[in-house]
């Protein structure tokens, strides 16, 4: 089984509720950390890293000397990642190229009328695997100005090993990372707390995974701050709460060293544990 | 004009309740609010909407079942898995590249542009303000987010405003991007544990590859003092300067609760050092 976790508004308990989810359960565990963009499951992790390996995408690359400057590539491009400067009184064109505006569609090399154009790699990240007892770990880490985050998640993704246990530990947010990351999945879990900030952002999320057809639960995080609201919106929407972890300085000191409840709070595995059933019960509804 | 923009690197580190103070606090501004895909700053503002408009940005394929003679040549270019066996496009994998139209020996493809979300033009108690909302599991935040920031920077001209004040979003990736490009200041609000540390470090590169001015704010100091000082030590060590330390204070909380700013909500130790933060980036 493959389980998302993902939130709508950042900070509000992913990475606790993943890692901690990830070192109760026996067996074959796979916790993967989506969120290339700030990833913080292996600061509580603390894998040993095994593997690592540059991630790229494919952009184009023009050989300009057998270049007629026709502009086919440019108008195919639907990113304007190409621009032509046609040639003038004979003077030779130039074709422009701005890789980090480019999709990888590969439609302007297999268009080019005078095939001059190959794909080249260009690096936007790394994948680090690794694993911690029963669990093995793989992250992905953007480059820093890198604006494009879907292709490293879907490489990270590329590792998902069905036979395991999957928990994916998803970026905030509900745009494009958000989607890269929890398409496919069998459950999500919705990490959230009782603010109005956590309640207006988890509906936001609630209407995507609603539109992605992913069946979902909610987990309340520092559950006694806050309003009743979320609640009842859960009540009213019939919207499981799969559980409720109360507001302890313990467990935000904890968490702000790197100590994960499970570790930190044994009694809590096994909270984590009739959490993972009930999923198991609500995916196969 | 000046703009300010306040991101974290990390999700919920306080970025919108220290936007939101500095929009009671800042005279002759604009606010805009750039997290796209989770706006907040509204619940506190509660903006009444003056403006509204729709915002289209990138297309998504359409294959018309009466033309298409299922030949496949777009199901294996497609490099986003778009194309069902039985030809239809999944609108959510498709990253609207147009690839699969121009190849369709049939014409049987068309690319039909996306309503990707909605902004607004409004009026709030503190000011205009300038905010967004993405449409349901749609792209393109970065361009929203930039669009979002060009009206707040007219607004500021016409109306002779000094500041732009624009709540940005977690991450590093392309919606940051955008909300930071040019600005004058970014302030990074970060809290006192390990993870925060990381991704404040993170954003912080980033900021500075583009040539971004930083400082910092430490939200919640007092939950670990210790991880505190590491951040001292790190803001030393990379010459940040931080422009306050505020305390865990379930005030808060309850000010959001309420609806209003923490400025509105109480005067105590904590708004005492938020003014003081924004003396510090105002001057």
């Amino acid at each position: 089984m493959i389980i998302s976790v993902a939130s709508g508004k950042g900070g509000t308990g992913k990475t606790t509720v993943s890692t901690s989810l990830a070192l109760s359960l026996e067996g074959k565990v796979q916790l993967l950390d989506s969120d290339v963009e700030e990833p913080n499951a292996h600061i509580f992790i603390k894998p040993e890293i095994k593997n690592v390996e540059n991630v790229s995408i494919l952009v184009p690359e023009v050989d300009e000397s057998r270049c007629t400057f026709c502009s086919k590539c440019q108008e195919v491009c639907s990113y304007k990642a190409i621009a032509v400067l046609p040639s003038k009184n004979g003077a030779p064109g130039k074709t422009l190229i701005f890789p980090e505006l480019c999709h990888a569609c590969g439609a302007c090399s297999y268009l080019c009328p005078e095939k001059c154009i190959k794909e080249v790699k260009r690096n936007i990240g790394i994948l680090e695997e690794g694993a911690r007892g029963n669990v093995e770990f793989i992250h992905g880490k953007l480059n820093i100005g890198e604006a494009m985050a879907p292709p490293l998640i879907r490489a990270v993704k590329g590792r998902i090993d069905r036979e395991k246990t999957v928990i994916i530990d998803a970026p905030p947010g509900t745009s494009c990372p958000v989607i890269a990351s929890i398409q496919g999945t069998d459950f999500c879990i919705l990490v959230t707390e009782p603010t109005p900030f956590g309640l207006n952002d988890l509906i936001l999320a609630v209407e995507v995974i609603k539109q992605m057809e992913i069946p979902f639960g909610v987990v309340i995080n520092r559950s006694d701050l806050g309003d009743k609201k979320t609640e009842e919106y859960c009540q009213k929407e019939n919207i499981s709460i799969l559980m409720k972890i109360p507001f302890k300085k313990e467990i935000a000191r904890a968490y702000s060293k790197g100590t994960t409840i499970a570790e930190g709070f044994p009694e809590y595995k096994k909270e984590f544990k009739k959490l993972y059933h009930k999923i198991k019960e609500e995916a196969e509804k | 004009m000046k703009q300010i923009v306040v991101i974290s690197g990390k999700g919920g580190t306080g970025k919108t309740v220290v936007t939101a103070s500095f929009a009671a606090l800042a005279e002759k501004k604009v606010m805009a609010d750039c997290d796209v895909d989770a706006a907040d700053l509204h619940l506190l503002l509660k903006p009444t909407i003056k403006e509204r408009h729709i915002f289209k940005s990138g297309a998504t394929a359409f294959i018309d079942k009466k033309i298409c003679i299922s030949c496949g040549k777009c199901r294996e270019l497609c490099r986003f898995d778009a194309i069902s066996r039985d030809f239809i496009v999944d609108t959510i994998s498709c990253e609207g590249c147009a690839f699969c139209s121009f190849v369709c020996p049939e014409g049987a493809i068309k690319m039909r542009e996306n309503t990707t979300g909605e902004w607004f033009i409004s009026s709030t108690r503190f000011g205009p303000m300038v905010h967004a909302k993405l449409g349901i599991a749609e792209e393109n935040s970065g361009k929203l987010v930039s669009l979002v920031r060009s009206k707040a920077r007219e607004l500021a001209q016409e109306e002779n405003l000094d500041w732009v004040i624009i709540d940005g979003s977690p991450g590093i990736g392309c919606p940051v991007i955008a909300s930071i490009s040019g600005v004058d200041v970014a302030l990074v609000v970060t809290e006192p544990t390990m993870s925060g540390l990381h991704d404040a470090d993170r954003v912080i590169k980033v900021a500075r590859h583009f040539n971004v001015p930083v400082k910092l704010l430490i939200n919640k100091f007092d939950l670990n003092e210790e991880m505190s000082g590491e951040i001292e030590n790190y803001a030393k060590k990379e010459n940040v300067e931080i422009i306050g330390k505020v305390a865990f204070d379930e005030k808060v909380v309850r000010a959001m609760v309420e609806g209003k700013t923490i400025i509105e909500y109480t005067d105590n130790k904590t708004t005492q050092v938020i003014k003081e933060a924004w003396h510090a980036l105002s001057r």
